[in-house]
C-alpha cells in the first residue's frame, strides 16, 4: 500500500498527490512515469512523474479526471492509500546542453513538462516554456513554471490569458525569430502533432512524450506499441519519448480510441453508482 | 497390460463457456488403479526425464498403498509447485516419455498422479512448513521475478535456511503462472495455495518493484543481499512485422491473456480493465499460448475462433492434450497457412486477415521442415479480432540497466556451467536464459539454488 501524503487541487478536475514510494523517488529521472492501481478491481494506469522528493521518499503525480480511474483516484483523501504503485518506468529524457530550448505543454502536460524543464535548466539550457489551455481557469502550476523557466508564454483558446490562439501560434513566432536547438512537447496528441508539423518544416529536432494505452508497462504485453520511423516500438520500455517527426500519428490516434466505448460504460457506471451511494458528482 | 486411467474431463460443450477446470482430476479409486500400474522399475528412467528429479516410483508406491500424505512429502522434497506441475507440465515429453510401459502401450499417468497428491494435500490441510522448522542461517538472498524459476529457487533456498526475498514488478505473485495460463488449466486458488506454502516458509514477497528501475542490482548488494537470482522471464512479445499489424483489436497473446487472467477483464465493468470480446477471431501461432488464447477467446463469447499455423498440426509445439481439447471445444485449425497482411476498416479496426497457403520444404536447422509460400494462393479470413501468439523475446529491461550483465546476440543472459551470470554472485534461470517451459524454468531455478548454496558456502566457509 502506498500512502497519499499530500493532496492538492490545482484546478478544475486537476489534482496533485504526493505519494510515499521511497525506491521510486530515489531512482526517478525526468521523463519517466509510474503505473498505479487504486484497488483490487482497478486497472493499471500510467501517469508521468511530476516531481520527486528523494529525501522524504515522495513522488508527485498530477492528473486530470477524465475516466473512471482518474475520477476515483480524485476521491481519495490525504492519508489514504493506493494499492499498487510501480516506477520509475520508461527511458528518462535525454538531457544535454542543447542551447536554446522551447518546451511546449498543453493541459495537464504542464505538470509533466516541469521535471524536464528543471533538468534542462540544470544542464545549462535556456528554456522558454509555451503553455496552452482552453481558458485562464485551466492553467495550472504557473508559479512553479515562473520559478524555473527563462521565459514563459501562455496561449488560451478564448484569449482569457496570454495570447488568444494555440501554442503553435506562439511557437511559430519564436522559431521565425530565433534559432531554436530543440523543441520538447507534451500534451494532447493533436497538439503534439501540430507542433511536430510546424518544427518539421524548419527541421528543428522535436521530442514528444507519448501516452498510448498501456497495461503492464514493463514491455510484456505490447499494448503500447507505436510506429516510429516505420518500426514498431513499445512506448513503455523504448519510450515514452520519441522523435516527433518520425511518429505515425494517425495510428496513435486510432489506437487511443481502442476502448472508447468501454471506457464510457465504465465511467457512466461509476458515476451512477456513486450518485446512488452518496449523492456526489 | 491394463490401460491407462484416463483423466476425467468435462464435456466440451459445457466447459467451453466458462473458466472452470477442464480436467477434473482422478478419484481415489482411479488414482489407486493408476498407481498400481507402475512397475516400480529398479532403474527408473522416468526420473531421468524429470527436470526436477522427483523420486517418481517412490511417490507412486506410496499412492498405490493409499498413502497420499507420504506421496506429497516425497514430491515436495524436489518440487515446491506440484499442483502446478501436475497440471501444466508436458509430461508426455518428459517423465512419461521414458516410462517403460510406454514402449508397449501407455505410460503411467505420472502427471495425473502428481496432481492427485497435491490436490489431496490442499484439501486435507497438511501442516505447512513454518520458518521455525528450518534452521535459518541469516544470509539474505534476492530473487528477481516470481514466476516458476524464481518461485522454485526461492523455495529451495528457503529450505536450505536462507532469508529469501522475492521482488516482482507486477502487483501479484506468480509471473506467467498467473497472467499467462488460463484458469481452466490452472485455477487461481491452486496457485494461491502453492504461493501460500512458500510464504509460510518465511519467504518475503515485495511487489511493484521493477529491478533495474525501482531498485538496481547494485542497490540490492548494498542492502546486504549476498546473492541474487534473476528469473525475469521472456517479456517482449514477437510481432510479425507485416502490414496492418497495429490495427485496433490486434493483440499479442500476452496482452490478451494479461487483460483476462491478471486483470480479470472477463468481469468488466465489475473490474475496471476492459477487453474486446470479438465475434470472429483469428489466432496466429501453434504453441500452448496460442491454444490458451484461442480457448479463452471462445469462452469470452466468440462465435468463431480460427487458429492459423504455418506448418502442419504434427509440428505444432503445443501439447497434444491442449490441441485436442481446443479442437473438441470448437477451435478450427487452419494449418499450412500464414498471414501476409491485416486489413482494416476506415476507422482503423481489423476486419480481415489476408493469408497465404504454405507447403513444407527441406528441414531447417531445427530439424523441422521449413514452410514455403505457395505463390498466388492468397485468401482472406474475416475477423474482428486477431491474437498473435508467436513467442517472446527476453525482456531487455534488467540487462540493459545493469552494468556488466552480459547477454548473447538474442538478448538472453549468458550463464556459466554454475548458472552464474557475468556478475559474481548473480545467477539466472528460466526464460531469461532461454528455458522454455514451466518445468524447464523450475529445473533451472532448482539447479541455480544448488549452485548459489555452493557459491555462498565457499564465500563463507564459517557458515558450513
Amino acid at each position: 500500500m502506498f500512502k497519499i501524503i499530500l493532496k492538492e487541487e490545482l484546478g478544475q478536475n486537476v489534482k496533485s498527490f504526493f505519494i510515499e514510494a521511497a525506491d521510486t523517488a530515489r531512482n526517478a529521472k525526468a521523463g519517466q512515469f509510474v503505473i498505479l492501481r487504486i484497488n483490487d478491481k482497478g486497472e493499471r494506469i500510467p501517469l508521468t512523474i511530476a516531481d520527486t522528493d528523494a529525501q522524504k521518499g515522495l513522488v508527485r503525480i498530477i492528473f486530470q479526471e477524465t475516466g473512471k480511474t482518474t475520477y476515483e483516484l480524485g476521491t481519495l483523501k490525504e492519508g489514504g492509500y493506493i494499492k499498487d504503485f510501480v516506477g520509475p518506468l520508461g527511458q528518462p529524457t535525454e538531457i544535454e546542453n542543447y542551447g536554446n530550448v522551447v518546451a511546449v505543454a498543453g493541459g495537464v502536460g504542464t505538470a509533466e513538462v516541469l521535471p524536464v524543464i528543471k533538468s534542462l535548466r540544470n544542464a545549462g539550457n535556456k528554456v522558454t516554456a509555451v503553455v496552452g489551455a482552453r481558458n485562464k481557469d485551466l492553467i495550472i502550476l504557473e508559479k512553479e513554471l515562473r520559478e524555473i523557466c527563462d521565459e514563459l508564454l501562455f496561449a488560451t483558446d478564448d484569449g482569457s490569458y496570454g495570447t488568444k490562439g494555440f501554442v503553435t501560434d506562439i511557437l511559430k513566432n519564436i522559431i521565425d525569430k530565433e534559432s531554436v536547438n530543440i523543441v520538447y512537447a507534451i500534451g494532447p496528441v493533436p497538439m503534439m502533432m501540430a507542433v511536430a508539423n510546424l518544427t518539421k518544416e524548419k527541421n528543428i529536432k522535436t521530442l514528444v512524450s507519448l501516452n498510448p494505452i498501456m497495461v503492464d508497462g514493463t514491455g510484456m504485453c505490447g499494448a503500447c506499441r507505436v510506429t516510429v520511423d516505420g518500426k514498431t516500438k513499445f512506448a513503455c520500455v523504448e519510450g515514452p519519448e520519441f522523435d516527433a517527426h518520425k511518429v505515425n500519428w494517425t495510428e496513435l490516434i486510432s489506437r487511443l480510441s481502442l476502448f472508447r466505448d468501454l471506457e464510457k460504460v465504465s465511467l457512466d457506471n461509476y458515476k451512477n453508482n456513486s450518485e446512488c451511494k452518496c449523492g456526489r458528482e | 497390460m491394463r490401460q491407462r486411467m484416463k483423466m476425467p474431463e468435462r464435456l466440451p460443450n459445457e466447459r467451453n463457456k466458462d473458466f472452470l477446470q477442464v480436467n477434473i482430476g482422478y478419484t481415489r479409486k482411479q488414482m489407486l488403479e493408476e498407481a498400481k500400474r507402475c512397475l516400480q522399475c529398479k532403474k527408473p528412467f522416468c526420473v531421468e526425464g524429470c527436470p526436477v528429479e522427483i523420486n517418481i516410483p517412490k511417490f507412486i508406491k506410496e499412492l498405490s498403498d493409499d498413502n497420499p500424505a507420504q506421496a506429497i512429502k516425497i514430491i515436495k522434497q524436489k518440487n515446491n509447485l506440484p499442483a502446478v506441475c501436475g497440471r501444466v507440465c508436458p509430461q508426455e515429453s518428459q517423465c512419461e516419455k521414458y516410462c517403460i510401459l510406454s514402449r508397449k502401450g501407455e505410460s503411467v499417468g505420472i502427471g495425473n498422479l502428481e496432481r492427485y497428491s497435491a490436490d489431496w494435500a490442499a484439501a486435507n490441510a497438511q501442516k505447512k512448513t513454518s520458518p521455525s522448522d528450518i534452521n535459518k542461517n541469516g544470509i539474505k538472498i534476492a530473487i528477481i521475478g516470481s514466476g516458476p524459476a524464481g518461485l522454485t529457487a526461492a523455495g529451495d533456498l528457503a529450505n536450505m535456511g536462507y532469508e529469501v526475498t522475492v521482488f516482482e514488478s507486477l502487483h501479484d505473485i506468480g509471473g506467467v503462472l498467473r497472467y499467462g495460463i488460463p484458469e481452466f488449466r490452472l485455477p487461481l486458488d491452486v496457485l494461491e495455495i502453492e504461493i501460500g506454502n512458500l510464504k509460510s516458509m518465511g519467504i518475503e514477497f515485495i511487489l511493484n518493484t521493477l529491478v533495474g528501475r525501482t531498485k538496481t542490482v547494485k542497490e540490492l548488494f548494498e542492502e546486504d543481499f549476498k546473492s541474487i537470482f534473476i528469473g525475469t522471464g521472456a517479456g517482449l512479445p514477437v510481432f510479425l512485422g507485416i502490414e496492418g499489424e497495429n490495427l485496433n483489436h490486434i493483440y499479442s497473446a500476452n496482452e490478451f491473456l494479461v487483460r483476462v487472467n491478471l486483470m480479470r477483464a472477463f468481469d468488466f465493468p465489475n473490474y475496471d480493465t476492459p477487453v474486446y470480446k470479438g465475434k470472429n477471431i483469428v489466432i496466429i501461432g501453434g504453441g500452448n499460448t496460442a491454444m490458451d488464447s484461442a480457448r479463452t477467446a471462445l469462452r469470452l463469447g466468440a462465435s468463431s475462433v480460427k487458429l492459423v499455423y504455418r506448418r502442419t498440426e504434427n509440428e505444432m509445439p503445443a501439447r497434444k492434450e491442449e490441441r485436442l481439447h481446443a479442437q473438441e471445444e470448437g477451435i478450427e485449425f487452419i494449418t499450412l497457412t500464414n498471414p501476409v497482411k491485416f486489413i482494416g476498416d476506415e476507422k482503423g479496426f481489423v476486419k480481415a486477415v489476408e493469408c497465404i497457403k504454405m507447403e513444407l520444404g527441406e528441414p531447417d536447422e531445427s530439424g523441422r521442415r521449413r514452410p514455403k509460400k505457395v505463390e498466388g494462393s492468397n485468401f482472406g479470413i474475416e475477423a474482428d479480432m486477431a491474437i498473435l501468439a508467436l513467442g517472446l523475446n527476453p525482456n531487455p529491461v534488467l540487462p540493459s540497466l545493469t552494468e556488466g550483465l552480459n547477454t548473447d546476440s538474442h538478448g538472453y543472459l549468458i550463464i556459466d556451467d554454475n548458472y552464474m551470470t557475468s556478475i559474481p554472485g548473480v545467477f539466472a534461470g528460466g526464460d531469461i536464459v532461454g528455458g522454455d517451459t514451466v518445468i524447464q524454468a523450475m529445473g533451472m531455478g532448482k539447479q541455480a539454488a544448488k549452485r548459489i548454496n555452493e557459491y555462498l558456502k565457499n564465500l563463507h566457509p564459517t557458515n558450513n
